[in-house]
């Protein structure tokens, strides 16, 4: 127990004097996290959007208004023609033409039925997509209400509720994903990488040597990674609960606990990565392709599982985040117990016995 | 001779993977206090024989005690009472100098109180008093080699191997290391160490000579010179390994 634990220190002077450890270990995370929350956002906010107005009645006055008061939009240009719109676009001082129909109000009354345009800039298809979205649903909204005073029949309302991401805040989207991601590099590629050195120094030979047990050296060299990683975690939550206001509805233990798991598993991936090479850079190499792409793009972070072709889904599957991310959603957004993460803790159990196993078997005992 | 001590003791021991034979029925002794040379190309089968005699791997069959302590069944007592060094004289560049001795003197189990006077002890011999507390990086190539061996005997073991430990060093520092060499051995700790430059080999109170996985020789190099008619030990090599003996 005594050697052990001088091992254990000797491994945090390691991380303590290399400072690229120390920042993917302490700076990294921070940034990513203000990255993904501030930078890469779905939401839209003051976008400029240009006004061509043919009627120019009440009615036409009062959906800009509402559109501007909603925050989302900017009149950035009010247009008199159709042929300034092209230009408008083409400099891009609008994302967005609002075009109201000559006598707006008039044949709302007379009619029931007018026609708004909608011209959007198709160049981000995104934010398009967004903008025709929010304003299509604000000009809706204000229909709905005027119908109801109005009592005419037979009028179908929608009525939708975004459901634990009232606000569709990008937030909830990437704070599960981020933590996912940090957590499969600092344990997986620091640590695979932090083995690898041994070997190729050849400290590794005299550690095998001594009386130190392999399993005691392998322990050793992952410990300081995991209790660090921890440590992230919980940085992660009070980031994202303090500065982007997330809540965790859920149990704040079975969180925890989950990412203990999830730590260690990414840790037995580390450890599988470098009993299968003996060069460091091999070893980042494979922690970046193998892990980092597959855990943004392969796991549900960014983009839907379901929507994915089957093969690339399967694959999906395969990889230990797509999990994660389902448990911490499940437990902080959704508020769910046990009961509702248990088929993917028991998914990470399992691959946690498959990736040491596999290690063990791999494991070279032998110097070279 | 052989009234002395034997501290290893290896008998009909084979190492096998698959269909072939990496140790071919060796057997031999090393006795206390002794400078062991374990020679023969790349390939011969030493690394494989001394992994074995460090209780990393096990034999196919055959017998051999390191210390007194069976390769199959006492690994960790062999362990204990080993000393190890490889050709990278691999330290921790990223700690100083008196951390290395305290990381390496702690994985032996030894005590805090002990290893503070060793490290004194060592820092002193080597005059190396003014750098303890400098990064082994910073340390000149022939130093580190020195720091090596010294930590590789700094828990007193009986017997130390040496995997090729003067490999890309220059002449100086070699001459050096074997002044090291000998004083250990003086003190009586045995040394086993495997290098493939022959004139080193001049300096090993026996050597035994390895071509394909079998001892082709093992004597005193002066004796190994009159069996073969060689003026040098380069010379009983190359006429091992050409197998003129045979």
């Amino acid at each position: 127990m005594k050697h052990f634990l001088g091992f254990v220190i000797k491994e945090f002077y390691h991380i303590f004097r290399d400072k690229r450890t120390l920042a993917i270990l302490f700076i990294m995370p921070v940034v990513q996290m203000l990255l993904f929350g501030y930078v890469v956002t779905n939401e839209i906010k003051d976008a400029k959007i240009g006004i061509l107005d043919h009627s120019q009645d009440v009615v036409t006055k009062k959906i800009t208004d509402k559109l501007v008061s909603s925050g989302y939009f900017v009149v950035t240009k009010v247009l008199t023609s159709e042929d300034q719109i092209g230009a408008c676009f083409r400099n891009a001082s609008v994302k967005e033409v609002v075009v109201f129909e000559p006598d707006f109000a008039v044949k709302l009354q007379r009619d029931n039925k007018a026609a708004v345009h909608l011209i959007a800039d198709a160049s981000d298809a995104n934010s398009a997509n967004l903008i025709v979205s929010y304003t299509s649903a604000i000009i809706n909204d204000y229909v709905q209400k005027e119908n109801a005073q109005a009592a005419i029949p037979m009028q179908i309302g929608i009525e939708s509720r975004m459901l634990y991401n009232e606000e569709l805040k990008g937030v909830y989207m990437f704070v599960p994903g981020t933590m996912t991601l940090i957590l499969v590099l600092i344990c997986a590629l620091l640590t695979s990488v932090s083995i690898v050195r041994e070997k190729e120094l050849g400290t590794m030979e005299i550690l095998l040597a001594s009386p130190l047990r392999p399993l005691q050296i392998i322990i050793g060299k992952v410990m300081p990674y995991a209790v660090l990683s921890f440590v992230n975690v919980i940085t992660i939550l009070l980031l994202s609960n303090f500065v982007f206001g997330l809540p965790i509805q859920g149990s704040i233990v079975l969180l925890l606990l989950e990412s203990m798991l999830f730590i260690l598993l990414s840790l037995s991936v580390g450890i599988f990565i470098s009993t299968s090479t003996s060069s460091q850079q091999t070893a980042m190499l494979m922690s970046m392709m193998g892990l980092m792409l597959p855990t943004i793009i392969l796991s549900g972070f960014i983009y839907p599982v379901e929507n994915m072709p089957l093969v690339l889904q399967w694959l999906c599957h395969v990889n230990p985040s797509t999990y994660f991310i389902i448990i911490i959603k499940n437990i902080m957004l959704k508020g769910l117990g046990f009961m509702g993460v248990w088929k993917e803790t028991l998914v990470l159990c399992g691959m946690i016995v498959f990736f040491i196993t596999m290690s063990v078997r791999k494991f070279k005992i032998r110097l070279e | 001779m052989s009234t002395r001590e034997k501290i290893i003791t290896v008998s009909n021991l084979y190492k096998k993977f698959g269909s072939f034979t990496a140790n071919d029925d060796l057997t031999f002794d090393v006795y206390k206090g002794e400078i062991f040379g374990f020679l023969g190309a790349n390939g011969a089968g030493k690394t494989t024989a001394i992994k074995i005699l460090c209780g990393l791997s096990k034999p196919t069959s055959g017998k051999a005690t390191i210390a007194g302590f069976d390769v199959y069944t006492q690994t960790e007592a062999i362990k204990n009472s080993i000393g190890y060094m490889s050709q990278k004289f691999s330290l921790y560049e990223d700690l100083t100098v008196a951390e290395n001795i305290r990381f390496f003197g702690g994985i032996y189990g030894m005590t805090r109180k002990d290893i503070k006077i060793k490290t004194q002890l060592l820092l002193d011999k080597l005059g190396l008093q003014d750098s303890a507390k400098k990064l082994i990086k910073d340390l000149p190539l022939g130093w580190r080699q020195k720091l090596a061996f010294s930590i590789a005997i700094v828990h007193d073991p009986k017997i130390v191997f040496l995997d090729e430990p003067t490999g890309g060093v220059d002449p100086i520092t070699r001459r050096q290391f074997w002044n090291q060499i000998y004083e250990a051995a003086s003190e009586g700790v045995t040394v086993f160490v495997t290098t493939h430059y022959m004139d080193e080999a001049e300096y090993c109170d026996r050597v035994s000579i390895m071509v394909d996985g079998r001892i082709a020789a093992l004597d005193t190099p002066q004796k190994l010179k009159e069996t073969f008619g060689a003026d040098s030990m380069n010379d009983v090599f190359i006429k091992l390994a050409r197998g003129d003996n045979k």
